[in-house]
């Protein structure tokens, strides 16, 4: 062996170190943690017990939401709608005093996110928070690239409308607000 | 990405962007299910006895 190949990891190993992000990844999709937590565990489930067909060098965490989101829309075919029943996921922190304006804005954005439609929600959730090109996103949801371009220029429209983050005044307020809670942003003055 | 947008466009954008990863942040340091802890136990010693009887 080479001394520069760099060792081995079990991949059952490596699919313990993608579990929290499958679960981010779980309530952002369905909006519910029973819900979220019984397709996270049919996806551990198969995943582990396929691990074989997991082809060593490709990235594990797209394997991994590419299983869980195909087991999600095959419960909604089954189930012939939209898997609707929100519950706690996004709104957890609503019983808690907010301590400042900040937190209130990402209620805000909480909310609004998941006023989305799935597939919005779902190419948004892969390409804005995860960082997955739009090719990646597009392979793991098995539709076209532009497909995937065209859902997340939607959802950020329908976000920027139901924020009202077009009002220049807003997002300043907006910006002040978010910079408190997750720092600086990058966002230019 | 946001090169050909205008500056208003991109400045959204970003916004979006950095809370929609706070929001994922915030859920994966949400504490694993015992549901999840449970089935790895299980799976781990399978494999375990499967190894063991080969």
């Amino acid at each position: 062996m080479n001394s520069n190949t760099p060792p081995t990891v079990d991949p059952k190993d490596e699919l313990l170190t993608h579990l929290p992000a499958l679960r981010a990844f779980a309530l952002s999709l369905t909006r519910n943690r029973a819900t979220a937590d019984d397709m996270m565990q049919d996806t551990v489930l198969k995943a582990w017990t396929n691990m074989d067909k997991f082809q060593t060098g490709t990235n594990m965490r797209a394997w991994l939401f590419t299983i869980l989101r195909n087991n999600f829309y095959s419960s909604r075919r089954k189930l012939n709608r939209e898997v609707a029943d929100v519950d706690n996921a996004f709104s957890d922190q609503l019983s808690v005093k907010p301590e400042h304006d900040g937190r209130l804005q990402m209620m805000d954005f909480k909310v609004a996110f998941a006023q989305l439609p799935d597939e919005q929600r779902e190419a948004l959730i892969l390409v804005g928070a995860n960082g997955f090109a739009y090719e990646e996103a597009a392979q793991m949801c098995g539709v076209a690239t532009g497909t995937i371009k065209s859902r997340v220029n939607r959802a950020r429209a329908k976000l920027t409308e139901l924020l009202q983050l077009d009002d220049d005044e807003a997002l300043e307020l907006t910006d002040t607000a978010t910079v408190a809670i997750v720092g600086r942003p990058g966002l230019p003055s | 990405m946001t090169s050909s947008e205008d500056p208003k466009k991109a400045k959204i954008s970003r916004y979006i962007d950095e809370n929609l990863k706070k929001v994922f942040s915030d859920f994966e340091s949400d504490d694993m299910p015992d549901q999840i802890l449970d089935l790895l136990a299980v799976l781990r010693a399978q494999d375990e006895t499967s190894k063991g009887a080969k």
